[in-house]
């Protein structure tokens, strides 16, 4: 019954193309412009972005041997 | 070197969707029903015009290129950042690693067969598991800190609760979670201890209620091996992306199954996805040596990061906190960080001695951490 089977399969993937075709999208110009604004509010934030300093940044502190 | 997935391969990728076993949920497609008129011929010729429609549709809305827009913004400067702390101890190559909530702590698996808790601002190791298996491709850390989850070859996922007891036998309490037909690729805690996303190569992702063991959801839709997933900020509602050896990127409703997005434009496999920080995109890596950027919103591909000097694959990707960074650990042992809107790469990164294989960002974004064939991981910072 491997006909069957296929016109089945075949079907999943029409009905699931023509769910994607409908869905709302915008233009590339707002979506862009709301990740950069994204990034812009929190690259304050953002020690990777911004160079924390090592004094406030756990990994960058040196392990410090003390001997008692 | 071969990779896993086709040491495994079931022999041929599928071309169409996969068995339907799984759960009948209800989903927002109306099922139809088949007509005398619908032959193979008929529906082949829809499907084609439907995916004309789709490219038209997203064409329209191509007004400009991230890069451009980007373009007023100031450039990055010079980036520093080095090893901070180099975590040894594994027998074999590394395959994946996830970070625990509290920042510090950091869960590894092996090819040797071993899950491995470090504490990674001293490098202690803290827990110890030996799996019964070897490539233990998947691992993560639990919401709580209280466990972890891991598999690979032995198509499951199991959960580990650690103990406090550093001589407790850690094995003893596991708990098998997930059951798959081919090797767990990765998984991933959702929002509580409580249940488990997994993808496998058997071409399917699951949700699974780790109390219980029973499978909640199935996904369905990728044509071969699933290879990465990635949850969506828990602001932005219940969905997750996941990428395969088909060289799409799925996005998934988690409560229906049902696939709502998908995106297929990388040449090769696509080894790792992350959403971006806001949960409106997300970063993918391939074997066809680049990373991509994809809008959710905007439905399509926006930015490609590549350079003709990157010819291996990238196998991990991660965003910084602000999603301004996006670093790349790739099979040429080295890691890139890009600038994400501009689309130029600010930083490469060398130390590691062979492949890159996991790459994952700090939960407060001060450090990264990659793990690698060459049996370390490395914090960076």
């Amino acid at each position: 019954m491997s006909g069957s089977s296929n016109l089945v399969a075949m079907k999943k993937i029409v009905q699931q193309l023509r769910f994607e075709a409908k869905i709302n999208r915008v233009k590339v110009s707002q979506a862009a412009a709301d990740l950069q604004q994204f990034c812009i509010q929190n690259a304050q934030q953002d020690p990777l972005l911004t160079g924390v300093s090592s004094g406030t940044n756990p990994f960058r502190q040196q392990k410090v041997c003390s001997f008692l | 070197m071969a990779k896993l997935h086709q040491l495994c391969a079931r022999g041929g990728a599928l071309e169409t969707a996969p068995r339907s076993t799984s759960n009948h949920h209800p989903t927002e497609m109306a099922t139809h029903e088949l007509h005398p008129n619908d032959t193979l011929t008929t529906l082949k010729m829809e499907s084609e015009s439907l995916k004309a429609k789709l490219e038209e549709e997203r064409a329209k809305l191509h007004d400009v290129e991230l890069h451009q827009v980007a373009e007023k913004i100031e450039a990055l400067g010079q980036f520093v950042m080095k090893t901070r702390r180099t975590l040894k101890g594994h027998g074999n190559k590394v395959l994946c690693m996830d970070w625990c909530k509290d920042k510090r702590r950091i869960v590894s698996s092996s090819q040797d067969g071993k899950v491995i808790v470090w504490d990674a601002f001293t490098t202690n190791k803290e827990h110890a598991v030996t799996m019964p298996c070897t490539w233990v491709m998947a691992c993560a850390y639990a919401p709580s800190g209280c466990a972890v989850a891991c598999g690979g070859l032995d198509n499951k996922c199991s959960v580990y609760p650690l103990s406090l007891d550093k001589n407790e036998n850690l094995a003893a309490k596991k708990k098998s979670v997930a059951m798959h037909t081919n090797y767990l690729s990765a998984c991933c805690f959702t929002n509580s201890d409580m249940q488990i996303l997994t993808s496998s190569g058997d071409g399917t992702c699951a949700l699974w209620d780790v109390e219980s063991g029973q499978l909640l959801q199935s996904f369905h839709g990728h044509g071969a091996d699933v290879l990465c997933l990635d949850l969506a900020p828990s602001e932005t509602g219940n969905t997750f992306v996941s990428g395969g050896c088909d060289k799409k990127a799925n996005v998934w409703d988690m409560r229906s199954g049902q696939c709502i997005q998908s995106f297929e434009t990388h040449e090769s496999d696509i080894n790792s996805v992350r959403y971006y920080p806001s949960g409106d995109a997300f970063a993918s890596g391939s074997d066809d040596a680049t990373c991509r950027l994809y809008d959710l919103r905007a439905d399509r591909e926006v930015a490609i990061y590549s350079k003709e000097s990157i010819i291996f694959g990238a196998s991990s990707v991660d965003f910084s906190l602000s999603g301004r960074l996006l670093f790349g650990g790739y099979n040429d042992y080295t890691i890139n960080v890009w600038d994400v809107l501009k689309g130029n790469r600010v930083s490469i990164l060398f130390g590691h001695e062979n492949r890159v294989s996991t790459l994952r960002v700090s939960p407060d974004g001060t450090a990264f951490c990659s793990g690698s064939w060459d049996h370390t991981l490395r914090i960076w910072a």
